[in-house]
């Protein structure tokens, strides 16, 4: 009899799978990954009495609690001390720890695949919701809670429920100017916030396949807004030329070994999802937030508030009103990095807008990691961040999430590249327009929210 | 963990759609203890002003009587995987969350926490949003056992949820302890996986000084 036609999911989650129990698959863990987030986690584990299973699989990364600012760090202790609990969490459990000044450091999202801790086929989780990223290699990323790293700690295993398969077809190619940013913001829009809830999601498609590996970490970071428990795609010779050289990845025979196996790692022909989406490329234009989740986008250029009554709540927490245009919205401040969008292309893109200008507001751009700060340092894309004005800041979370330091005051409004516009995200009160990079260095230049293809090599 | 089987309460009403982790408990909570309790936190912005103060259209205001369920609007905890979320619900004395959807990592971490999670279709859901409306005495029956809403004299639906879950919820499970019965197949299969597939395992020989 013949091979039944797998997804690529069903592959990877069958070649995991330990034990079953009800609805519930005993899944093998490949890779997990620590944040001072995670101190609940090492409290019910020592609570347990047991140790960890597999510390060689398990690393640890100082990344949320990371302000832009180093020197400002003990202004608050609490911050200070969460960085301290995981370096005292993670050298009594004997775990590779990426601490702070540690060059591989960075978010974890953008770190671990530059180490090629990320590999194609690979279960990859951590208590941290855009674990999704690292699906972009391929790999069967989960975001978990606490409860449950407490369980991969002590187990090296994790119980799921198998999610329903979800494949999104991206037909044709991305306009010029267009990102893999705008795409995610276009598909969260069409599928809501809720669309793709306890499903796993398959990115596939010429779009998909044409695109680099920075643009699938952006789309597949972006995945867990739509309320998918995984976002993927096949891994092909653009994902292993990416690994070849990353210090983690198999090398040798072991390299062959393992690209025999990722070249089986697709969805076969005839293979069922639950559900497909078809997502026409061609009709996705550079996208904006206007409202506090990432559903709520329209294009920059003809997007205009919608007729909501007056005192919506999302509106009055906004400030806007129905029919107002997006374009030319001024703006306080804008914020450029996070996992979703601080890699070197993202930077790249920066620095070809912001190249000779000066910013009108308040600008900070921080890296995802240690090695594209290093990069964009030798680069010179540092040195046209400061020439425009923009503060350029020490790896780590920063201002995606107000928590370390770094945050947007009150009523104040933010042209971001980070993932996420719920009221209070950046801060208590504060007002987040998600964008891609290069759109929001166009609104920094601007001092409001503007098409980067109509503005761009104008002086500001 | 707390057992959870049969639950009588008044409902919290948090209609709202898209209430995300980080608005059930600010980020910056997330740094503190759990053993003071993480209730002070539950929605803290959208209760308290910069200055510490109620606010008058709070979600909670001081006067509401203690409850144990929440009718929760359309994908509630959406967003960051923080569990400080269901702690927050749990350590304010909520067992109990209905809604027409919740979202993934915040279910998985209600169901290790003894916070029962329920999803409903539109129209039951809105009859129990209705029910709790119509009074301030108006209270739910939440029976685990029978997987059963109850109020009123005789008014009942039913909810489905995996057995899994159920047994969880209703013997108080703590899966890292659940998990030794299979400590012999998480051997056997991590022998023959790792002998199968040796490149799997990250590169001892990459050094790691700081
Ligand atoms: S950058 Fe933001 S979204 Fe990404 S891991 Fe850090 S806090 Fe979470």
């Amino acid at each position: 009899m013949s091979q039944p036609a797998l997804t690529l999911f069903d592959k990877i989650w069958r070649q995991h799978s330990v034990a079953t129990s009800g609805d519930f698959d005993l899944l093998w863990v490949d890779r997990h990954f620590v944040h001072e987030g995670s101190f609940h986690a090492f409290d019910k584990l020592d609570s347990s009495g047991r140790e960890i299973a597999h510390p060689e699989l398990t690393f640890g990364i100082a990344d949320h609690y990371v302000p832009s600012n180093l020197a400002g760090l003990e202004d608050d202790p609490e911050v200070a001390g969460m960085i301290r609990l995981l370096d005292e969490n993670t050298s009594r459990h004997h775990l590779t720890y990426l601490g702070l000044g540690h060059e591989d450091r960075g978010i974890v999202h953008v770190a671990a695949p530059e180490l090629g801790l990320t590999l194609p086929g690979l279960i990859i989780v951590c208590g941290d919701s855009h674990t999704t990223t690292h699906g972009a290699f391929g790999a069967l990323a989960m975001g978990i809670g606490a409860t449950e790293v407490a369980h991969v700690l002590a187990t090296q295993t994790l119980w799921q429920r198998r999610p329903q398969t979800m494949r999104i077809h991206i037909q044709g190619h991305l306009r010029e100017g267009v990102t893999a940013k705008d795409l995610a913001l276009h598909i969260i829009h069409e599928i809501g916030t809720g669309g793709a809830t306890n499903h796993a999601v398959e990115y596939t498609g010429p779009a998909v396949s044409t695109m680099s590996m920075d643009a699938r970490m952006t789309l597949c970071n972006m995945t867990i807004e739509a309320g998918a428990r995984v976002g993927m795609v096949a891994p092909d010779d653009t994902t292993f030329d990416w690994l070849r050289q990353a210090p983690h990845a198999p090398k040798g025979e072991a390299w062959k070994q393992a690209e025999r196996y990722w070249q089986s790692l697709y969805s076969d022909p005839g293979a069922e999802y639950g559900r497909t989406v078809v997502i026409d490329a061609c009709e996705v234009e550079p996208r904006i937030t206007w409202g506090t989740n990432p559903e709520q986008s329209l294009p920059i250029n003809t997007g205009v508030v919608p007729e909501l009554d007056d005192n919506h709540p999302t509106l009055s927490y906004m400030a806007l009103v129905p029919g107002q245009p997006l374009r030319d919205l001024p703006i306080d401040q804008v914020f450029i990095g996070s996992c979703t969008n601080s890699r070197i292309s993202d930077l790249h893109a920066a620095a070809t807008v912001l190249a000779g200008g000066k910013v009108k507001v308040p600008t900070l751009i921080v890296a995802g990691s240690n090695h594209v700060k290093a990069q964009a340092e030798a680069e010179g894309l540092a040195d046209v961040f400061r020439a425009a004005g923009a503060d350029w800041g020490e790896s780590g979370c920063s201002m995606c999430v107000a928590m370390n330091g770094d945050s947007v005051a009150p009523g104040e409004r933010c042209a971001s590249t980070s993932n996420r516009n719920f009221p209070g995200r950046q801060g208590p009160g504060a007002r987040t327009h998600l964008m891609s990079p290069a759109m929001a260095a166009a609104a920094a230049l601007h001092g409001r929210l503007v098409d980067v293809r109509q503005v761009s090599g104008e002086p500001a | 963990m707390k057992p959870v089987s049969q639950i009588t309460s008044p409902a919290l009403l948090l209609l709202n759609e898209n209430i995300d982790t980080d608005q059930i408990i600010p980020a910056r909570f997330l740094r503190k203890p759990r053993n003071s309790g993480y209730h002070h936190y539950l929605l803290y912005d959208a209760r308290y002003d910069m200055d510490g103060n109620e606010r008058v259209d709070s979600p909670i205001p001081a006067s509401m009587p203690p409850c144990s369920i929440v009718l929760a609007g359309h994908n509630i905890g959406c967003g960051s995987s923080r569990e400080g979320a269901v702690y927050a619900f749990v350590d304010y004395g909520i067992q109990v969350i209905i809604s027409t959807k919740i979202a993934d990592i915040f279910r998985n971490n209600a169901m290790r926490n003894g916070l029962l999670p329920i999803q409903l279709e539109q129209e039951a859901f809105y009859t129990l949003v209705v029910h709790c409306q119509s009074n301030t005495q108006a209270q739910l029956s939440v029976d685990l056992e029978r997987c059963e809403i109850r109020w009123e004299e005789n008014n009942c639906l039913t909810f489905d949820i995996d057995e899994g879950s159920r047994e969880r919820l209703l013997h108080g499970i703590d899966d890292i302890q659940a998990t030794l019965a299979w400590e012999q197949d998480i051997v056997a299969f991590q022998h023959r996986y790792l002998a199968e597939c040796p490149w799997i395992l990250p590169n001892a020989a990459v050094s790691y000084g700081k």
